[in-house]
This record gives structure tokens, sequence and C-alpha cells, in this order.
């Protein structure tokens, strides 16, 4: 199978983490493209690479939504059951007077997971129907920005660590979310890894066939 | 065969969308976002974020991170006391994991940027492709850290309504918080490819 958009044209670029100009080279299946001087990784060949982001973006959109609209994490001590949400997380700080560590828990959980999912369907849905993507040249960048501040992996092993925490004090029952969670953190990784910047570049320039 | 780099050649990678193209314009041709050769002033910014993470790591270890009152005692925890803690309820694979990602990564990051900002200012020709994969690592590992302040929200939230305990969170979430955020800034002035600038001009 050959996807004229995944072996792009020889082209002369620059390393990101050494600056070294070299000429890009067509990739075989599945290949990666390494730095020769200092390894670092360049572009990979994803067969499909676009159309599996969409797919995988789509998916983290059902799990955000399930994720926040349901309870993380369920308690019950004497009878009485207590259940939080993601949301209570981020009021337990602001009542302990840490409002700034709060919206930092927001953002990390919250706000930058929906932006990145957004961000990739503003681009990727477009381009599946056949149009131009939407604002590239400020997404592109902006997905790349939020790679850092999108924790869903982190906050999974802090669940998880909180959890066995809890085991002693009371008996703890993992809700709904902390599966949705679970799933939008590999939705989200595997739509990310198989989203190429290169090939929207390629899609949105006309160079290459995409979409319908 | 000496290697050419972009910046030899009056060329400069767009850091925001890789597009590679004359540096003189100062915009990138694709989406205009401003050019550099070099992330500007980037060891300035490295050694301010590491100074101010140094001093916010001595509170974030010394204060406590999390207090629980239960109906007949009161008892604060620190990171570490929190980490024994684990240690001895037996879930020692857990310990491991805070331990590493709250105690051992942010100190370990905070010296590999020390090391890294210092081999570049003084052009020390340690090997270049070891400190770039140094470089690689400390970005990595970068938000692994918040797993802590994560554990005290949930349990924080979740002990809360009973009249048998409360957990509160402790002045130390908001310096290890800051001390997490300042690192992953200081990782990302650091410009690797200022550890092969260094090498070239060794080399003349």
């Amino acid at each position: 199978m050959s996807n004229p958009a995944s072996t792009l044209p020889a082209e002369l670029f620059a390393c990101p983490q050494c600056d070294l100009l070299q000429q890009g080279i067509p990739l075989e299946r599945r290949g990666t493209a390494h730095c020769s001087r200092c390894r670092a990784l360049l572009y990979r060949h994803h067969p499909l690479g676009l159309e599996r982001a969409l797919a995988f973006s789509l998916a983290a959109l059902v799990c955000f939504v399930v994720a926040n609209a349901f309870p993380l994490l369920g308690m019950e001590i004497a009878g009485d059951r207590v259940e939080v949400r993601l949301i209570d997380t981020v009021w337990a700080f602001q009542r302990d007077g840490m409002g700034l560590v709060a919206v930092l828990l927001w953002f990390a959980t919250f706000f930058a997971p929906l932006l990145q999912i957004l961000a990739l369907l503003a681009i990727l849905l477009p381009i599946h129907l056949g149009f131009r993507s939407l604002l590239p040249a400020q997404l592109v960048p902006l997905l790349d920005e939020l790679r850092h501040w999108s924790m869903v992996e982190v906050f999974v092993l802090g669940v998880l660590v909180a959890l066995v925490k809890l085991q002693s004090l009371a008996q703890v029952i993992p809700g709904v979310s902390l599966w949705a969670f679970f799933a939008l953190m590999l939705s989200l990784t595997a739509a990310l890894t198989a989203f190429d910047a290169r090939q929207v570049w390629a899609c949105h320039a006309k160079t290459a066939a995409c979409g319908r | 065969m000496r290697p050419v780099t972009a910046a030899a050649c009056g060329l400069a990678r767009c850091h925001a969308c890789g597009l590679l193209g004359p540096l003189a314009p100062g915009r990138c041709a694709r989406c205009a976002s401003p050019l550099h050769a070099r992330i500007p002033g980037s060891l300035g910014r490295v050694w301010a974020f590491v100074i101010a993470a140094a001093i916010l790591y001595v509170p974030a270890n010394l204060l406590p991170i999390m207090t629980t009152e239960t109906l007949f005692d009161r008892q604060s925890d620190t990171i570490l006391s929190g980490v024994a803690y684990l240690w001895h309820s037996g879930s020692w694979p857990l310990a491991l994991i805070v331990f590493i990602a709250s105690v051992a990564v942010p100190m370990l990051k905070l010296l590999s940027l020390v090391l890294l900002a210092v081999s570049v200012q003084w052009r020390l020709d340690w090997d270049p492709l070891q400190r770039t994969k140094l470089y690689r690592l400390v970005e990595l590992v970068g938000k692994w850290s918040m797993v802590d302040i994560f554990v005290v929200a949930l349990l924080g939230a979740l002990v809360q309504l009973q009249s048998l305990a409360a957990i509160t969170a402790g002045p130390a979430a908001l310096a290890f918080a800051a001390v997490v955020v300042l690192t992953m800034f200081a990782a990302m002035s650091f410009d690797p490819r200022l550890i092969w600038d260094s090498m070239e001009r060794a080399d003349d």
C-alpha cells in the first residue's frame, strides 16, 4: 500500500536538537528517521497516520466526556458513601488556600487534554472531509507545546497511589471515570503518536493527496 | 568532514512548525512565528529557573505536604514520611515509585540542568552525544514529579465529609508544584544545540 503523503519528497532540514543540516530520506513502512549526529528522532512513517490520529482523537473525546461526568473514586465508611469527581480534587486545593496549585491541577488534567483533543480534531477532521485544516499555523505549534503540560498519564498513576494509601482507612471503590481516564490516556497517546505534522503541512500545501 | 549546521548557512528551523528557511526575514514563512537561530538568552533563563527551583526545593521537602486529622490526633506528613508510610504499609513498589517521582527525579533533574548549563557555559568538551541524551531524559521525566500533588488532591477531596478523619493539603504542595513547573521551564529554556555549538568552536 503506498500512501503518497507519508513518503514526502527528499528535502533539506535541520535537526531540532543539534542543528545539523541533512537530507530527508523516504522511509519504509513504520520506519523512523534519526539525526545522523545526535540520534534525535526526526520523523516516522505511519501507514494512514492522519486517519489513525483522527480515529483515536474521536475516541479520546468520548473518553474525556465520560471521565469528567462520572465519579472517579468512591469510599464507604460506616454506611456513608462519598464519591469524588475530577473537579472535586481541584476544589480541595482551592479550599486549603492554594488556588495556584488548583489552577495548575485543573490545567494539567482538564484544560490541556481538552485543548489537545479539540486541536487535533480541528486539524484532522477537515483534512478527512477533503477541506483545508483549520488554523494549522496556530494549532500545530500549540499541540507541540501542550505535550509538556497535559498530564493525564501522571494523574492515572496518582489515582493508583491514592487507592493504595486509602485502602487501610476505608473501602475504596474505583469509579467509572477511572477506567475512562485510563482509556483517555491510551487513546490520546495513540493519537499524538500517529499525528505527523509534516503530513498536515503537505496536505495544507496541497502537495499530497489527502482526505477524500 | 566538518558537519554543516543550519545556523552556519544563515538558515534556521522554525521552533513552532519545523520549517527550514532563511533567518533574515525574522519570521517563519509558513506559520509566521518569530525565527531564532538559537533560543534567545537560553543559558540566562536556565540559570534563573534552576536557582529559583533549588531554593524552593528546601521548603518542598521540609514542610508538611499533607495533614491528617482524626478524632484523636493530628499527623503532618512530609514527602519523605509519606514514602516511609507506604513502605511500612507493605506496598513497597508504590513507595519506590513515589520516592523516584517526588524525591529522586526533582533532585537529579536539578543536578542534570546545572551540569548541562555549566558544560555549555565553560565549553567543556564532554561527550556531546551523552549530554544531548541527558537533556532528552530531563525533558521526558519532567511532568512525572507531579504525581504527589495529584495524590494529595485526591486524598484531600475524598477524606473530607466524614466526621472520622479529614485530610488537608499542606504548604509544601505549593512549593513542590513550583519546583516541578520551574524545572520544566528550565528544561524548555535549555537549547541543546548550544552543546554542539561549543564543540565546533573547540575544533577551530
